[in-house]
């Protein structure tokens, strides 16, 4: 049925063609992502649109027969109200500042060593990766019993080199409960970190080195104009991948503090509200909030790659 | 050349993983020295075997069991007769070791109607909670309750529904160590909290000489159902009330509040600083290992500490937990029931087992190789029965019983305890108790309305 040639606007003619085209494309673009779709449909946004719709009900985990009732806002009320919520939220954001910065810095560090050649790389960018391989309720155990006050190698190691006066009570005592759960956190993910830089930097060709060498650039130059700059996009995905993390964080606190209440992060927060006290519909609202708190970061993040795009 | 060396440095990661991870499974479960003791008797045979056998012979149950102590070995050997005699093959899951855990993943289980669990250990306080998932054991075992001390079948029965089977007992004892109470001069073990605390730290201060890790006092102060526990020992022995008394919490008072400032004072001095990670095992570990004076625990640990592997064998007794100033000894009720699930696939078969674990039988064979209080009075006079349990004589076994609130707060029991024992454990790691039992209370209060 197509049209008959004329002299006349032959752009026009190319761009009907493009059209007919594309929407076949289109259509078979569709087509092919619909079973995709459906499945994130139906794990994500069905859970999520559950989570949501439960956090305007007063719903218990243990209901029984007893009726659930809607209840508007309330339990968003009583969320934004409660002091152990919003310790929960600042204790988990100073988590998250601190474990970033430090595994970023240190993976950092890290990935340039085992960038260059030395003798007996193989192993140790394979060494590297051990923390990492460990499960992370293994590891956590493993450090609870190390770090403990009365039997732990940390203490004794540390009273014997005398560096340490006594045994200090790293997991019990309130001051230093966080550093003891943010350097095991460390200890455990700046491998993951270092690896993706590592990708990033080998993607960086040498000759740019060479040619800054040649022009007789030092060491610190290079590694402000040529490393930084084209290891920006790895950077923010590696930010992005371990903010993300670090803001769902569970396993690690609830190993070494289990139910206590000065150290529950966002993720513990709602658990121990959703299982421990059976009410869902508070646990929902809460992951609502622990939803948006996240979605925050994600938005400040793209925008910050899309602004560097361009 | 390349791959070669790739397979290396693979082969090496997996190697060192795997070591890490054997070695941390190891540390863990140093148990075989002190299961002997649970492997000297025989489990007793299964009454009426070949009837049950034709009746549910071939069917599987899931029996969610102990994992305190040597709770475990004891349920194995249990089950393994019973599969044995009756032809009904149990599988036996240690629940989590802290109580609320255990609450949790019965909680999740009942929620969502799963048939997985077809028996499951309840805590003398949840009951009231989880009553709408479980069978009415009276029309098959009612006759057997008849057996068990009246006040724990009352406590197991819920709006008439027999909803659990009791099946063995608790209290909080004192354990002491009898040879350093001579070293130092002592004639008897302490009968008030401060006169613990100066003997505690008199011995301590003493034995800290030769070893390091000595402590005058250990109890269970981590965040979880069993400080709650130990806290209302703390309280009611101090007349400081019950936490919540007829409806309306009373535990933001002065004599509270007195007691859990001593106790806190003592943390890092008499009382390791960790103590506020200690649950029953760590406890339990520390006394055995000769690494304290004093212990707070349930009976269980006596049969640990009288067995092989333990360096405390015959160097330590038990006692009533002392009381304060204005109170009088009293050990909190714990104790374990056995329900059957509702969802069970295998009713039938599963009450023949609670039938059996319930038996006067079975729980002469518990007290005894593993040293936990019977619920059935018989048993608790039968000579071999107290002469493995010391604390069965009446001295220390009519000591007066305090129970936790489970009564006022139903299904909200958990909520309620976990208010408790965050608030306490607050206090243990050094907040002063005037700023925390106000927040308690009021928080308990909006949970009993």
């Amino acid at each position: 049925m197509s049209s008959v040639a004329t002299p006349a606007p032959a752009p026009r003619r190319r761009r009907r063609r493009r059209t007919k085209l594309q929407r076949r494309q289109t259509k078979l673009a569709w087509l092919l992502l619909l079973p995709a779709l459906a499945i994130v449909a139906l794990v994500a946004i069905y859970p999520l649109g559950k989570t949501v719709y439960q956090s305007f009900t007063d719903q218990q985990f243990l209901a029984g027969i007893t009726p659930t009732k809607w209840v508007g806002l309330d339990n968003y009320s009583t969320i934004w109200h409660d002091p152990a919520w919003k310790h929960a939220v600042i204790l988990t954001l100073k988590f998250t500042v601190i474990t970033v910065t430090f595994e970023f810095v240190l993976g950092l560090i890290i990935a340039l060593v085992v960038n260059s050649s030395f003798k007996g790389r193989g192993v140790m960018r394979a060494v590297m990766l051990v923390p990492w391989a460990i499960p992370t309720v293994v590891a956590a155990q493993m450090w609870k019993w190390m770090l403990d006050d009365t039997f732990g190698v940390v203490n004794d190691f540390g009273v014997r080199t005398h560096v340490l006066s006594h045994s200090q009570a790293w997991i019990s005592n309130p001051s230093t409960s966080l550093g003891a759960v943010c350097a095991v956190d460390i200890w455990k993910t700046t491998p993951f970190v270092a690896l993706l830089l590592l990708a990033g930097l080998q993607v960086i060709p040498k000759d740019l080195y060479e040619a800054a060498d040649v022009d007789g650039a030092s060491k610190l130059q290079q590694f402000w104009r040529i490393t930084l700059p084209l290891l920006k996009p790895a950077i923010l995905v590696t930010l992005i991948f371990r903010t993300l993390d670090a803001l769902r964080v569970f396993d690690i606190f609830a190993v070494f503090f289990g139910n206590r209440l000065d150290t529950q992060t966002m993720a513990i927060y709602i658990q121990s509200a959703i299982v421990g006290d059976g009410n869902v519909g508070l646990g929902a609202a809460a992951s609502v909030f622990m939803f948006l708190i996240i979605a925050l970061f994600v938005v400040i993040y793209v925008t910050f790659m899309r602004v560097n795009e361009e | 050349m390349k791959h070669r060396r790739l397979l290396v440095l693979a082969g090496v990661v997996g190697a060192v993983a795997l070591v890490t991870s054997l070695s941390v499974a190891a540390a863990s479960s140093d148990k075989p020295a002190r299961t002997h003791q649970a492997a000297a008797i025989a489990a007793p045979k299964v009454p009426n075997a070949a009837a049950i056998k034709k009746k549910y012979g071939g069917q599987k149950i899931t029996f969610v069991g102990d994992s305190v102590g040597n709770g475990h070995v004891r349920d194995v050997a249990l089950a393994k007769r019973f599969s044995k005699d009756t032809g009904i093959k149990v599988t036996v899951n240690p629940h989590p070791a802290a109580s609320d855990q255990s609450y949790s993943q019965l909680a999740r289980a009942f929620s969502s109607k799963s048939s997985s669990i077809d028996v499951a250990m309840i805590d003398v306080v949840w009951p009231g909670a989880f009553a709408p998932y479980l069978v009415n054991l009276k029309p098959k075992l009612g006759k057997q309750s008849k057996l068990h001390a009246a006040g724990i079948v009352q406590n197991d029965t819920i709006g008439g529904k027999l909803v659990a089977m009791p099946w063995f007992g608790d209290y909080g004892i004192l354990y002491y160590r009898t040879d350093l109470l001579k070293k130092y001069n002592y004639k008897a073990p302490p009968t008030t909290w401060n006169q613990l605390f100066a003997m505690a730290k008199k011995i301590q201060d003493g034995e800290q000489k030769t070893n390091s890790n000595f402590a005058g006092f250990v109890f269970q102060g981590n965040s979880y159902e069993g400080l709650t526990c130990n806290a209302l020992e703390w309280i009611a022995s101090a007349g400081g009330g019950h936490m919540i008394d007829n409806g309306k919490a009373t535990i933001n008072n002065a004599k509270a509040a007195t007691i859990l400032d001593a106790i806190r004072a003592q943390v890092g001095k008499t009382t390791p600083r960790g103590v506020t990670s200690y649950q029953e095992d760590q406890t339990e570990h520390a006394f055995d290992s000769g690494d304290a004076a004093f212990a707070r625990n349930w009976p269980y640990q006596y049969g640990i500490g009288a067995g092989a592997g333990s360096k405390v064998k015959g160097k330590f007794s038990v006692t009533t937990l002392p009381h304060g100033a204005a109170g009088k000894p009293v050990g909190t009720v714990g104790g374990w029931q056995l329900a059957v699930s509702k969802f069970s696939k295998h009713k039938d078969a599963a009450i023949e087992f609670v039938r059996y674990m319930t038996s006067p039988a079975v729980e002469k064979f518990d007290a005894i190789t593993n040293s936990n209080v019977p619920t059935i009075p018989s048993v608790a006079k039968d000579k071999a029965v107290v002469k493995a349990n010391p604390y069965l004589k009446p001295a220390i076994a009519s000591v007066a019983r305090v129970t936790r609130p489970a009564k006022f707060l139903g299904t909200h029991y958990n909520e309620a305890s976990k208010v408790i024992y965050q608030g306490i454990n607050q206090i243990l790691n050094g907040t002063p108790a005037k700023n925390v039992l106000p927040g308690v209370q009021s928080k308990l209060n909006q949970i009993l309305k």
